[in-house]
């Protein structure tokens, strides 16, 4: 092994990863008899005892519906989830909690943007700039709307690295533009984008900033004042949460003039035949029962992450994807797809005479988890010229034995189809 | 290698993915389809030639897994110089196999070299990838120009 990779190694001493692997239930599991080797973070995160005993706890203890009952329990229940919302907003440092908005998820935050602020600000002639490596929710939802008003879709390019190209999104940028949304860490190439820099040329012009924050809020320390962006979402269960939590954070100024995205319970002040005036910030964007459990459950799952503290998972992480590109690199054949100079915890590969899902398949048997295909980005792989990559991606508790794993699982593979 | 892994993945499969048989273009085809797996963007060409209801020649293109690239293959030295009906029949007892409607002791004389991906049956996820091929080439006979998916 070279020098290169022994400093690499080095960086994993002051990092207690076993006893954080033994808050993870499943990451004991056999799978073909084979120790769990999990390198599908970036699809979803597993989830720390303390997630799942808070679900347990609230169905056993709390359960009841918030915002309407006089009675204990669905006071208690209300506080459980109205704290969730508080401790989010602290996590990503909103400066009031009625700029957070619970959704299902990454998606439903990007839909209701596109709905909302899309019918009360785009028309004929208008553009949307999103980049070429946005996951499909960051461009079917806009492709909706632009459709629906006349208005155009303009796409940042990419290059060979997989970096967006700067002064192509300078040169889009116009008065014509009315929002850019965009994606901070491309979940198919782990490429960091410069989402300030992004954010602070948009405004320049007066246009707001959505940011897709699915795969950066488990890797990064994300401060939504200091980035200044207008609207940031993220998916609870890729930060070690439930799965069916999100969270849209939107400036307030904008949420106000926004009109509702889903009608309901709970998101009206006042309701006749003839009239119904909305309830304020949040709940005007939280129409009928939330999903209180699991909003109860994010709280738990971000207490974990600020417990370890973002910044130690953040170099530890970068210390697991320089071992995992040093070792990849290695192989005969082994090509990464993504090499940006910022990337997060992700590695993208192709081989020449492999396809990835034959790949996977073979992994499957020893233990590993990759997800393979085209990651729900197919523009990224039209750019690339390939069906599909094979795709690891890490998180706070794998270690540099599975990335070894890994990379002997390859090589076997290899063996069968050389 | 595993005893499971070594079904699906058997030598004869193999090699028909490092070296595929009819692996090309028909110029003059008569039929043509694209087929399209949306789950893994593979995508696959079927060209036939067909003179009063015998497929005289057909071949395929594409990008694909192990699989279904090796299904392609043994399907077209399979279909080629059979009659259409016979060939739309394959593909019933072929799909069957796949989907472990055969049982565990399948008729293996009726299915030639097909027998092959009897191992598709324990990997769910992979039926797609064995009838790509052959839903792309029914396509093409029915003269459906259209692209077709397995979704």
């Amino acid at each position: 092994m070279d020098v290169k990779v022994e400093t690499i190694k080095k960086k994993f001493e002051i990092y207690d990863v076993e006893k954080i692997r033994n808050d993870f239930p499943i990451l004991s599991q056999k799978v073909h008899g084979k120790n769990l080797c999990y390198l599908d973070n970036a699809a979803t995160t597993q989830k720390p005892k303390i997630v799942i005993n808070e679900l347990n706890r609230y169905y056993e203890t709390l359960n009841s519906n918030v915002h309407r009952g006089v009675h204990s329990l669905s006071e208690m229940a209300t506080q459980a989830y109205e704290d969730s919302r508080i401790n989010v907003r602290n996590f990503i440092n909103a400066s009031s909690e009625r700029e957070i908005i619970f959704t299902r998820g990454t998606t439903e935050g990007i839909n209701l943007v596109a709905q909302s602020f899309g019918r009360l600000n785009l028309k004929e002639g208008d553009e949307v700039i999103i980049s070429a490596m946005e996951h499909h929710s960051n461009i079917v939802p806009w492709q909706i709307i632009c459709e629906e008003k006349g208005a155009k879709l303009k796409i940042i390019p990419i290059d060979n690295n997989g970096e967006i190209i700067f002064e192509e999104y300078e040169r889009l940028l116009s008065e014509k533009t009315k929002i850019v949304a965009i994606v901070y860490v491309s979940n198919s190439l782990g490429t960091i984008n410069p989402v300030k820099k992004i954010i602070d040329k948009a405004h320049g012009l007066g246009v707001p900033v959505l940011i897709d924050g699915a795969q950066a809020i488990q890797h990064l320390k994300v401060d939504i004042q200091e980035l200044d962006c207008d609207f940031f979402v993220f998916s609870g269960h890729k930060i070690y949460g439930p799965t069916g939590i999100g969270v849209l954070y939107g400036k307030r100024n904008l949420l106000e003039e926004m009109p509702p995205f889903m009608g309901g319970g709970d998101m009206i002040s006042k309701v006749t035949f003839e009239k119904t005036t909305y309830n304020q910030l949040p709940y005007k964007f939280e129409a009928g029962t939330p999903n209180i459990a699991d909003t109860i459950g994010l709280k738990k799952a971000l207490e974990y992450v600020n417990q370890i503290g973002i910044d130690k998972i953040k170099d530890y992480e970068k210390g697991l994807l320089d071992y995992a590109t040093e070792s990849l690199s290695q192989i005969e054949g082994l090509k990464i797809i993504g090499q940006a100079k910022e990337k997060s915890s992700v590695i993208s590969f192709v081989f020449d005479n492999v396809h990835p899902h034959d790949v996977g398949t073979f992994l499957d048997f020893e233990g590993i988890a990759v997800r393979t295909g085209h990651h729900c980005t197919q523009p990224v792989m039209d750019r690339f010229n390939i069906p599909a990559t094979t795709r690891a991606s890490f998180a706070l508790y794998n270690t540099k034995e599975e990335v070894d794993i890994l990379v002997n699982g390859l090589k076997k593979v290899l063996e069968v189809f050389s | 290698m595993d005893s499971e892994l070594r079904e699906l993945y058997q030598q004869v499969i193999l090699d028909h993915n490092k070296s595929p048989r009819n692996f090309r273009v028909i110029e003059n085809a008569n039929h043509h389809s694209e087929g399209y797996n949306p789950l893994c963007g593979d995508r696959i060409d079927i060209y036939l030639d067909v003179k009063k209801g015998i497929v005289e020649d057909i071949s395929f293109q594409g990008k694909g897994c192990a699989i279904s690239k090796a299904s392609a293959s043994l399907m077209s030295s399979m279909v080629k110089g059979k009659p259409v009906k016979e060939a739309e029949k394959l593909f019933e007892k072929f799909h069957d196999l796949i989907t472990g409607k055969l049982g565990n002791n399948p008729d293996i004389e009726e299915l030639g070299k097909l027998a092959v991906f009897a191992g598709v049956r324990d990997f769910p996820a992979r039926v797609k990838c064995a009838s790509l091929a052959w839903h792309t080439m029914i396509n093409a006979l029915k003269e459906e120009n259209d692209i077709v998916t397995t979704e």
